[in-house]
């Protein structure tokens, strides 16, 4: 076991620095020099030259790519170009606002897809599958922006039960914050939730045809019984994977729906920094978001540790960090599925 | 009165007719034996008992179980029988256990379910059970996962999950048939002994002739859903009054007619394997001392001549695919050489081993798992082609393809056929097929009969011998099954924990195996003509 999480752990923060290499490289080719985007159209080249100097733009690639990277290390990303205050600074106000809204967005798309794909799973092919299923597909299909905008008109200008947007912080009080990231959390959570309902519900209905299933049967457990007690656990590897991967797409959800809901959070910060080439600040965040998803991913290789005893016990043999034969093809198959539905669904889009 | 009575039974699923008025009758304490190939319904028959039949399945007919009307119950009074009062053991041990829960929850969650006991209590009576199958705590904790037993052990724990609360009547669907020889003969001790012990009746499911044989106190013999014969053991065995079960007999002692028998050192040797050894990294226990390597193949030598058979037999995790795998040059050998023709194979970069691969065939066990079921049989008969010096033309590469059919029993018609078209043999006639359109000299068959049924065995056996009359190919078998090496080989070797520890001519090492690891398989494997005449004796 600890062989294991030392491997991944390992591997984690091999891609890490892999990332910070490429998102510092990427944003030395963009074009556009920050020092002239401080100073304004009319500077002149003396000028320029010596905020450039005191920026250490002029330094040697390797020393700033080490600078910038041992900064980020003490959590230093640097200063905004455009609003002169440590990047962290903008971060920490932001934050408070986007993890909340993403991992309520997990936890709802999560508490949302188990019970369809399990409900889908047990009436495969009846009826009420093909509803759920259907309505699924749509899920899958359907932009979140516009789950919003239907959100928004539903709860917020008809019902008015919550507000439209704009965020009163935390210290408006705790439910009154909640209240405003519930429906943009709905609105990030339902295309991931169909997803992964999809997901739980092939994986399920996999698992159903395996001889253990059977021996739970001719135990003299009910069909309800081995479904949960049985099946669910095992089918839990592929639906653990798509949720390390759905992460990041939620974290690019966020930039549209931060929009559409008027949200202070990072995502917003990023689209703004984007446009006014503030480019310390988007690559501080894109580290951020990059270590989010590393750091998720990281959970999910721990957690199929826990949900499988054969990855706790690694014989030598083992290369992949998963046993000869078992999780990997169950993982790819379920990585193939969901590419096959998000794809299906950009082209419809 | 008895324990368990079927009658009339018929079984479709959708318009499909499974089973047609099967009749069965089971009494406490009594072993019967039902027997037939693949398709025949014996597995059907089975389920319908448990009543876990498939979707669509519609059963009529009188199946009753100790007064109960099986196929009229609740599925509630179902659950209530299964497990408790009827328990089944099934086919493939590696995959009949939940692989992420301990073997203690496994068993002790029937007992939980139908005794409404206390968590501690069943674990009790589970670590009874678990001890009394042959699993004591000491060795095998309940905390145990499937994954950390071997295939044997498996099935041990899937007999306890179903012996635990002493049913009385217990079904066993080929039980032993993924185990190799020596397991085989403990599992059914085992069952033997439970039957024994608590007068339960067993219906023990089984396409191997010779195993029910020697268990079975009243054998049925079903094909195509059909009871073709039903009656005591010894009589329907000696007698063999119905033309299928003669069938059946003759086709599992089958040995195929090789009139030009192999002379031993009439040429110089086509495989020469010398002193080959194969370490895999072990389980490391510390971070900090190197793991200990498992020695899978330990110092092995041996040699194959022209049109020679050679069979080398030994129980599983002996080693024996390890060394195939090397010989076919598809895995590196830690130590000692091995060389094909006279060539050194070992330690050659794989484009200097065209000629050795095209002269080596391989055919596998199953040959469901050896084709891309997308790909139409002409490219798959084809596939070694690109071995040739020359690939031929596509023309040329349809008549080799066409002939290499016909050399195995199929039409050429077949070629474009896909390979869900062919049943289970046909398609064993495939694989072979495709091993010999390159004209080998040798042919690697790992277990390549163990998957098929009795009458279609002696059928590829004979394809075996008539190639290796035809074409002068020589064979090396891996099996555990002594029949198919009594049947095919003109030496066996028997290989142990890694090593060679006996070999001779076939005959010799079979009547009188000298080392101990030949004996025990000798002992074990079950042979139709000892059983009968034991069976005689018993039933007078």
């Amino acid at each position: 076991m600890t062989a294991y999480l030392l491997k991944r752990i390992i591997i984690a923060a091999l891609t890490l620095v892999l990332a910070s290499i490429v998102v510092f490289a990427v944003m030395e080719i963009l074009p556009g020099d920050p020092a002239r985007l401080m100073l304004g159209l009319n500077a002149s080249a003396d000028q320029v030259e010596v905020l450039r100097n005191q920026m250490g733009l002029n330094a040697p690639l390797v020393l700033r790519y080490l600078h910038w990277a041992g900064g980020l290390l003490s959590l230093d990303f640097g200063r905004s170009y455009t609003y002169s205050v440590p990047v962290i600074d903008l971060v920490r106000e932001r934050i408070v606002v986007s993890l909340p809204l993403a991992l309520i967005a997990l936890a709802l798309s999560t508490i949302i897809a188990i019970p369809i794909g399990v409900f889908s799973a047990s009436r495969q092919g009846r009826a009420g599958d093909t509803l759920v299923m259907g309505a699924a597909q749509l899920g899958v299909a359907v932009p979140n922006f516009w789950f919003a905008l239907m959100l928004i008109y539903l709860f917020a200008v008809w019902l008015r039960l919550v507000p439209a947007g704009g965020f009163p912080g935390w210290s408006a009080g705790i439910w009154t914050a909640l209240k405003s990231l519930l429906l943009p959390a709905v609105a990030l959570a339902l295309p991931q939730a169909a997803i992964l309902g999809r997901v739980a519900r092939s994986a399920l209905i996999e698992v159903l045809n395996e001889d253990y299933i059977r021996t739970a049967r001719a135990k003299g457990l009910p069909y309800r019984a081995v479904l949960w007690r049985h099946a669910l656990r095992n089918a839990m590897i592929p639906v653990l994977t798509i949720l390390g991967l759905q992460f990041a797409f939620l974290l690019a959800g966020t930039i549209i729906i931060e929009n559409v809901f008027y949200l202070p959070g990072l995502g917003r910060l990023i689209f703004q920094a984007i446009t006014q080439r503030d480019l310390i600040v988007v690559e501080g965040i894109v580290m951020l978001l990059v270590a989010a998803v590393i750091l998720i991913n990281l959970l999910v290789d721990f957690s199929y540790a826990i949900v499988d005893p054969r990855l706790r016990a690694i014989p030598g043999k083992v290369r992949s960090g998963f046993p000869s034969g078992i999780a990997p093809k169950q993982i790819l198959r379920a990585v193939q599925r969901f590419r096959e539905t998000r794809n299906r669904s950009r082209g419809r889009q | 009165m008895n324990l368990l009575e079927i009658e009339n039974l018929s079984l479709s699923i959708g318009d499909t007719p499974i089973l047609k008025g099967v009749e069965l009758t089971i009494a406490p304490g009594e072993v019967v034996g039902l027997v037939g190939e693949s398709g025949s319904g014996k597995s059907m028959t089975a389920l319908t008992i448990m009543r876990l039949l498939p979707h669509l399945a519609r059963a009529e007919g009188r199946v009753a179980f100790d007064g109960i009307d099986i196929l009229g119950a609740s599925e509630d009074q179902m659950c209530a029988l299964r497990g408790d009062d009827i328990g089944m053991v099934f086919q493939e041990p590696m995959t009949a256990l939940n692989p992420v829960k301990t073997i203690g929850e496994q068993v002790a969650e029937g007992i939980r379910w139908h005794t409404k006991a206390s968590r501690a209590e069943a674990e009790e009576r589970a670590r009874k059970i678990l001890d009394r199958v042959g699993l004591p705590e000491a060795k095998f904790p309940l905390s145990r996962y499937p994954h950390e037993l071997s295939g044997g052990q498996r099935q041990r724990v899937v007999i306890a999950i179903a012996c635990a609360l002493k049913p009385k009547l217990l079904i066993a669907d080929e039980p032993t048939t993924a185990l190799d020889v020596v397991l085989q003969a403990q599992i059914l001790d085992l069952l033997r002994d439970l039957v024994s012990e608590n007068r339960m009746g067993l219906l023990l499911i089984s396409h191997d002739l010779a195993v029910v044989t020697e268990m079975a106190d009243r054998l049925i013999i079903l094909r195509n859903g059909e009871v073709m014969e039903a009656g005591d053991t010894a009589r329907t065995l000696s007698e063999q009054q119905h033309p299928y079960t003669r069938e059946l007999a003759l086709a599992s002692t089958h040995v195929p007619a090789r009139p030009k028998p192999h002379l031993a050192g009439s040429a110089k040797p086509l495989l020469e394997v010398e002193g080959v050894g194969r370490d895999y990294p072990g389980r490391r226990k510390s971070l900090f001392r190197p793991a200990q390597p498992i020695r899978a193949v330990d110092d092995v030598s041996l040699t194959i001549e022209p049109a020679q058979s050679v069979a080398l037999v030994g129980r599983s995790g002996c080693g024996k695919s390890t060394l195939a795998r090397m010989i076919l040059a598809l895995d590196k050998p830690t130590a000692g050489t091995i060389r094909f023709r006279g060539e050194p194979i070992t330690g050659k970069p794989e484009s200097t081993l065209k000629p050795a691969r095209r002269d080596m065939q391989v055919v596998f066990q199953d040959p469901y798992g050896s084709f891309d079921p997308r790909q139409k049989v002409e490219k798959l008969v084809a596939e070694p082609l690109h071995l040739l010096e020359k690939p031929p033309a596509k023309a040329e590469r349809r008549e080799m393809v066409a002939h290499a059919l016909q050399e195995v029993g199929l039409s050429q018609r077949d070629m474009d056929k896909y390979p869900h078209e062919f049943s289970g043999g046909q398609r064993q006639r495939l694989s072979i097929a495709r091993a010999i359109i390159t004209r080998p000299k040798l042919v690697v068959a790992d277990e390549p009969v163990s998957a098929l049924d009795v009458s279609i065995r002696a059928q590829i056996l004979d394809l075996f011998a008539e190639l290796n009359q035809k074409l002068g190919i020589a064979y090396l078998f891996i099996t555990h099954d002594l029949t198919v090496a009594r049947a095919m080989a003109d030496e066996v070797l028997v290989m142990h924990e890694g090593k060679i520890v006996e070999r001779g001519r076939a005959a010799e090492v079979l009547d009188h195996p000298r080392s101990e690891a030949a004996q025990a398989l000798v002992a074990a494997a079950p042979d139709l003509h000892r059983a009968i005449a034991r069976k005689m004796q018993e039933q007078g």
